[in-house]
């Protein structure tokens, strides 16, 4: 086991410990909006970090890898959007403790 | 199958097993077409733990994707035509 | 090199519990589509850990085709509530 394989399950380890973030992030956050923000963003940087722990690992796999580290990169701020903009159209309440809503200023605005 | 695949088993099974229960027993029609493709979804999985690559990726296509997006898009339709 | 591996794969269950948690009590459908994302999410990470352990490359192409296709039903998920609840 060389220095790059050892680097690379730090890594790993790292990025499995930004997804277990984002787990008690969906588990205690208090209500839609912020479990999304949780549950997207984290991910995200949890699952690009043991993509590039297990590129380290493997050199030989790196294509690959970084074709689905960019398709995430792609995907999941998309979908973290169109959540949001679902949740807010449908009528989700925020929870108590926020002071803005900026979205629906802009539709008062709009309208 | 070393220990690692044991234990991704073991967890993978279990969550499916939960969302099965669960698209039984809930009354909301959206929970229940969500709680069947993540069983569709672990079972991929599960079949990769397996050693099984190609029928996880039939499993993930046909079960999760293409059964979800039908789903949601008839939904969608029986809504508009109720609202007429 | 497994054994290495077991660490961060017990964090990753750790974190598929929380988030299947919140799929199993999350009040509105919006809140399990939410922990569908991110379990799906997860699910890659244990698809990666899976292909290191056994060392087979084609297991990444799992990892792609799922990735792929559970952007597509939380995105179609999405457009069904953006109608309104239930």
């Amino acid at each position: 086991m060389n220095a790059l394989a050892i680097l690379g399950v730090m890594v790993m380890t790292a990025g499995a410990v930004f997804l277990a973030f984002a787990g008690l992030g969906l588990y205690r956050m208090p209500d839609t909006y912020t479990r999304i923000q949780a549950g997207t963003k984290a991910t995200t940087l949890g699952t690009i970090l043991t993509l590039v722990g297990a590129a380290l690992i493997m050199p030989d796999w790196g294509v690959k890898l970084l074709l689905i580290a960019l398709f995430l990169m792609f995907t999941n701020p998309l979908s973290s959007q169109v959540l949001a903009r679902a949740a807010h159209r449908a009528g989700v309440p925020a929870t108590k403790e926020s002071k803005a809503d900026a979205l629906a200023e802009d539709r008062e605005e709009l309208a | 199958m070393s220990t690692l695949m044991q234990g991704l088993g073991l967890v993978i099974a279990l969550a499916t097993i939960g969302a099965a229960t669960l698209a039984i027993l809930t009354r909301s029609t959206v929970t229940a077409v969500l709680a069947a493709g993540l069983v569709s979804l672990l079972a991929s999985v599960l079949f990769v733990v397996l050693a099984a690559p190609d029928v996880a990726m039939t499993e993930a296509a046909i079960g999760s994707g293409l059964t979800t997006f039908l789903f949601f898009f008839v939904m969608g339709r029986i809504r508009r035509e109720s609202e007429k | 090199m497994t054994d290495t591996l077991l660490l961060p794969a017990a964090i990753a269950a750790l974190a598929l519990a929380a988030a299947f948690w919140r799929f199993l009590v999350g009040p509105r459908p919006v809140d399990r589509v939410v922990a569908f994302d991110g379990l799906t999410i997860i699910a890659i990470t244990g698809l990666v850990l899976s292909a290191l352990a056994s060392g087979r490359s084609i297991y990444l192409d799992v990892a792609l085709v799922y990735a792929l296709l559970s952007f597509l039903g939380v995105i179609v998920a999405a457009r069904y509530l953006e109608g309104g609840e239930q």
